[in-house]
């Protein structure tokens, strides 16, 4: 069941001059999240923003009822929402949206860039508890853009491409040397980050008949699946990306890839 | 508790609060957040007689103090909604108001013909304002020939309170309403959304699939309160007001404007929970008020300043 409830802010924490971890507690106890699963954020604060804006859920305590969203600024709100200050209410509506399967597969690779890392901690939680162990993949344009490396190593071992080479392989995550097709060994795919990225990487996963799955980020009015502003081409026709995604397999898309 | 009871040609509403067509789905949607028994109407999402998949995506850009949207009646056609949708729904104790649309008079008649056979639906809202598809929808609502041709035959054909959704994007609404109004509408509903567009300066693109979209939300209320106000005065059937609604002071303003009741549309996607909030602050109004009644506020505004 969905709810809407008045969060405090309990952190906020800048990770590099654009991003930040956003920390926000309840008095109410905490619905199950599901890795994938995205919350709308109404950023009062900010009178130009007039729709809520919706993230990933990035972590959940579950003790200490706390949900994290890993945000990049991007605009008005998400440079709003920044300047939130501990004690501060937020109204959240979550959790939204399907989620990440679990793989019946036992070699798995997750791959995240920009924002789109944002809900590779969950996943890896949520796939231990379930015994699977994953490898990340996880690109930025230089060493500065690189985060949550230590806490994903808890999860499963962590690849790190950059555009610049600072960090890890130089180039896109999709130059990294997994990709090499003779000897890739993952037989499942999930991946959530930039269009582009998640289209290249699609294309390989078809190309090598590699199941697949990837997180979109349509704009979206409502979260709930009342508007239908926010559907994505499917073999089934259109869908919303909010509670039928955000989590799709790329066989079920129309994407031209 | 005041009463909040108002007239829609004979049908009662228990208070003047619905939701608008398109911004919340069939009400399912929301019920997670609301208890929907609590609403005065809910006008389900537009309806035409076959699937519609609706124009492509991207579909919605945010506007100064409001939203454009292009999705263009995606809906799954009439007869997914009698047997699929509607069983489901009408368990709610609130109107459940279809919004009929379609492409020619023929499509127009098609759905209003199915919904007619179902005695628990009491009334039906005639979207002839819709500026998101091509051939059909604002087209009659923007000529007033084709708006009383439409609604002359759907009244031959239907038994319910027929409400019809009037355009915006016309130089005289008044005259717009009585010609319907003529045409044996019960009521009016308006307004629909204003045609509206967005570029991306930085790309030199265009935001939304179909370039051109409509305008709803706060940005909107002004001139939506001045045409709920000039129609209010021209036509004798009941008026709905809508247009950037967001809280129960912009209804109670549409009321005094001479709306019998009101849509909330956007607001809803900004706070799921505003159609009860707002029932609950006309209550309170009035209580404040000294009024016993909502009626007693219809068309009540007060002309010396
Ligand atoms: C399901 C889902 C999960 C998401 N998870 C995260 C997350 O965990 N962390 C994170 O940082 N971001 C996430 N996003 C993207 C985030 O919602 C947008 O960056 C945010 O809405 C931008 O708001 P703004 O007011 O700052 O930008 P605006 O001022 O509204 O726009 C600035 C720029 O961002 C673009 N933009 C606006 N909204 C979106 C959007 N939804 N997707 C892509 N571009 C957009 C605009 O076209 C514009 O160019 C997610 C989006 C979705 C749909
Ligand atoms: C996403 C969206 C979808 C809509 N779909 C319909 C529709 O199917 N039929 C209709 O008559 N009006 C539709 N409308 C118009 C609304 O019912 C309403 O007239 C308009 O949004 C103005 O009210 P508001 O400013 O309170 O939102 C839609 C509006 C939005 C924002
Ligand atoms: S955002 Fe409204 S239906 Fe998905």
């Amino acid at each position: 069941m969905k709810k809407i409830i008045d969060f405090l802010v309990s952190d906020v924490k800048w990770l590099n001059e654009n991003t930040y971890l956003l920390d926000l507690y309840s008095e109410e106890k905490l619905p199950e999240i599901l890795p994938g699963n995205f919350a709308e954020i109404r950023i009062e604060k900010a009178s130009e923003v007039l729709l809520r804006r919706p993230f990933s859920i990035h972590d959940v305590d579950y003790e200490k009822n706390i949900i994290s969203f890993f945000i990049k600024v991007a605009g008005k709100g998400t440079s709003q929402l920044a300047k939130y200050e501990k004690g501060e209410k937020l109204n959240v509506i979550f959790p939204l949206g399907n989620f990440f399967s679990l793989p019946k597969e036992k070699d798995i690779l997750i791959i995240g860039g920009g924002s789109g890392i944002a809900p590779l901690k969950l996943m890896g939680k949520f796939f231990k508890e379930n015994g699977v162990k994953p490898v990340f993949l996880i690109g930025g344009r230089t060493e500065n853009d690189i985060f949550l490396v230590d806490e994903l190593n808890n999860y499963g071992e962590v690849f790190i491409t950059t555009e610049d080479g600072s960090l890890g392989e130089k180039g896109l995550v999709t130059q990294h040397p997994v990709f090499n097709s003779d000897n890739f060994k993952y037989k499942k795919i999930y991946t959530c980050g930039p269009e582009p990225m998640m289209k290249a990487i699609a294309k390989f996963a078809s190309k090598n008949d590699i199941d697949c799955e990837v997180s979109l980020e349509n704009t979206m009015a409502c979260g709930i699946g009342a508007c239908l502003c926010c559907v994505v081409e499917t073999k089934e026709g259109n869908k919303c990306v909010c509670t039928e995604g955000p989590v799709f397999n790329i066989k079920d898309l129309k994407w031209q890839i | 508790m005041a009463d909040l009871k108002v007239k829609i040609g004979n049908l009662e509403f228990k208070n003047p609060v619905t939701t608008a067509s398109g911004t919340f789905g069939s009400g399912q949607e929301y019920s997670d957040f609301i208890d929907l028994n609590k609403l005065g109407g809910i006008f389900v999402k537009g309806i035409t007689p076959k699937n519609r998949e609706g124009n492509p995506y991207p579909r919605m850009a945010e506007t100064a103090s409001g939203m454009l949207n292009a999705v263009g009646l995606q809906n799954k056609g009439v007869d997914y909604f009698i047997e699929e949708i509607y069983p489901v729904v009408k368990k709610f104790d609130t109107h459940i108001i279809p919004n009929v649309n379609g492409s020619s008079i023929e499509e127009y008649l098609e759905v209003t013909e199915k919904l007619n056979n179902i005695d628990d639906i009491k009334a039906i809202e005639l979207n002839i304002s819709c500026p998101n598809v091509k051939e059909g929808g604002m087209a009659f609502g923007v000529k007033k020939s084709s708006a009383i041709a439409v609604t002359k035959a759907v009244r031959e054909i239907c038994d319910k309170t027929l409400i019809v959704k009037l355009s915006p994007n016309v130089t005289d609404i008044a005259d717009m309403a009585k010609a319907v109004e003529d045409s044996g509408a019960d009521a009016v509903s308006l307004v629909n959304t204003f045609l509206g567009m967005a570029i991306n300066h930085k790309t030199r693109k265009p935001v939304l699939s179909t370039i051109t979209g409509g305008l709803s939300g706060p940005a909107i209320k002004p001139i939506a309160l001045r045409m709920v106000w000039q129609v209010s005065n021209a036509v004798k059937i009941p008026v709905i007001g809508l247009g950037g609604i967001m809280n129960a002071g912009d209804a109670i303003e549409f009321i005094l404007a001479g709306a019998s009741a009101v849509q909330i549309g956007t607001a809803n996607f900004i706070d799921p929970q505003i159609s009860v909030k707002i029932i609950d602050g006309i209550n309170d109004y009035l209580n404040e008020n000294n009024f016993n009644s909502v009626k007693e506020i219809i068309g009540g505004l007060m002309r010396e300043i």
